[in-house]
């Protein structure tokens, strides 16, 4: 174990933290799910205002998608623009 | 060695931890000096300039096609393209931002609709889509925010400061809801567009040559046109719904 640099460990729990950090994308799905499942009930219940319901549905989706995406841009910074690297010196 | 240089401020990279073939970072190529800093021209400034001079191009074939064309005939499957595009911008202004507003912002919303959705499924053609640059979708996002506050100041006047105040109490959480508007948006288009870029550079990296001649088409499908046209249709229409905000409280 004693030849484990100090970099080599910031660069493996990086590795563990943005994989940790992707857990993130949990919350999204559930709740892109069930924005799509509520957009197909209201496309049964009215056919005819499937393009309405669509481009809500989508919009809504995007929305809900943004925490995922900062889970996304947290595990980018940790495995490719390390912060902790430059904390090392 | 190429795994993402100088994606951010440059990590792994030039460390030399990783050494595979996978590529999907952003390379500098030429540098230059400029008022005392170091700049480089990288593969997003070279994509945009490929996606520009072919929009440019297209908008003078385009232009010269309506200027040729004659109203007493059938336009033909161009014009009639061109003509459906417009309509269809102009549509979508108009049902998202209301009949007496929405012409106006057509123009502005149909130039980032095809700039973007050019630059989102510019992976087809092996370019790095310019969008997985953060400093290009901060700079459309913003756009966006001065936009924004450019039609509060315009059609709500001094109220515009003043609803930052209405219960004195939320005060700091509207100033900071207003500044997290652009950076919501884009990092939104960022990180869908990065992604898909990331994904399919680690499937062209590191799978062997025989399986790449026929399993990218549709992750390419996916990443590229699908997700790309919805990120678009997406970033253009919250920029329709937050500035057609401000009108409403006439």
């Amino acid at each position: 174990m004693s030849n484990i640099t100090d970099q080599g460990l910031v660069l493996a729990c990086s590795a563990i933290g943005a994989g940790l950090a992707m857990i993130a994308g949990i919350g999204p799905g559930i709740g892109q799910g069930i924005a799509a499942g509520q957009g197909a009930a209201a496309v049964g219940r009215n056919p005819g205002a499937k393009g309405d319901i669509m481009s809500t549905m989508l919009l809504g989706q995007a929305v809900a998608e943004t925490t995922g995406l900062y889970g996304f841009a947290v595990a980018i910074i940790l495995l490719f623009a390390n912060p902790l690297l430059g904390k090392l010196r | 060695m190429k795994i993402g240089s100088t994606l951010l401020s440059g990590g792994l990279g030039k460390l030399g931890v990783l050494t595979s073939d996978v590529e999907f970072g952003i390379n500098g190529y030429v540098k230059y000096h400029l008022f005392g800093h170091e700049f480089e021209l990288t593969t997003t400034h070279i994509s945009l300039l490929i996606i520009m001079v072919t929009l440019i191009i297209f908008a003078l074939i385009a232009n010269r096609a309506i200027k040729k064309a004659d109203p007493n005939k059938v336009p033909g499957p161009f014009l009639n393209m061109i003509e459906y595009m417009v309509e269809a911008i102009d549509n979508l202004t108009k049902t998202s931002m209301g009949e007496k507003h929405g012409y106006k912002f057509s123009n502005y919303i149909g130039t980032l609709f095809i700039f973007v959705l050019f630059s989102n499924i510019s992976g087809l053609f092996g370019l790095r889509p310019p969008t997985a640059d953060y400093g290009v979708t901060l700079g459309l996002a913003m756009i966006t925010f001065f936009l924004i506050h450019y039609n509060g100041f315009k059609y709500q006047k001094s109220k515009h400061v003043t609803n930052l105040f209405k219960p004195i109490f939320l005060s700091p959480i509207n100033i900071i809801g207003e500044i997290a508007t652009p950076i919501s948006m884009s990092l939104r288009l960022f990180g869908n567009v990065l992604s898909g870029t990331v994904m399919m550079g680690l499937i062209y990296g590191l799978l062997p040559k025989v399986i790449l001649l026929f399993w990218p088409g549709g992750l390419h499908a996916y990443f590229d046109v699908f997700s790309g046209a919805i990120q678009t249709y997406v970033f253009c229409m919250l920029t329709m719904v937050f500035i057609s905000q401000q009108f409403d409280e006439e």
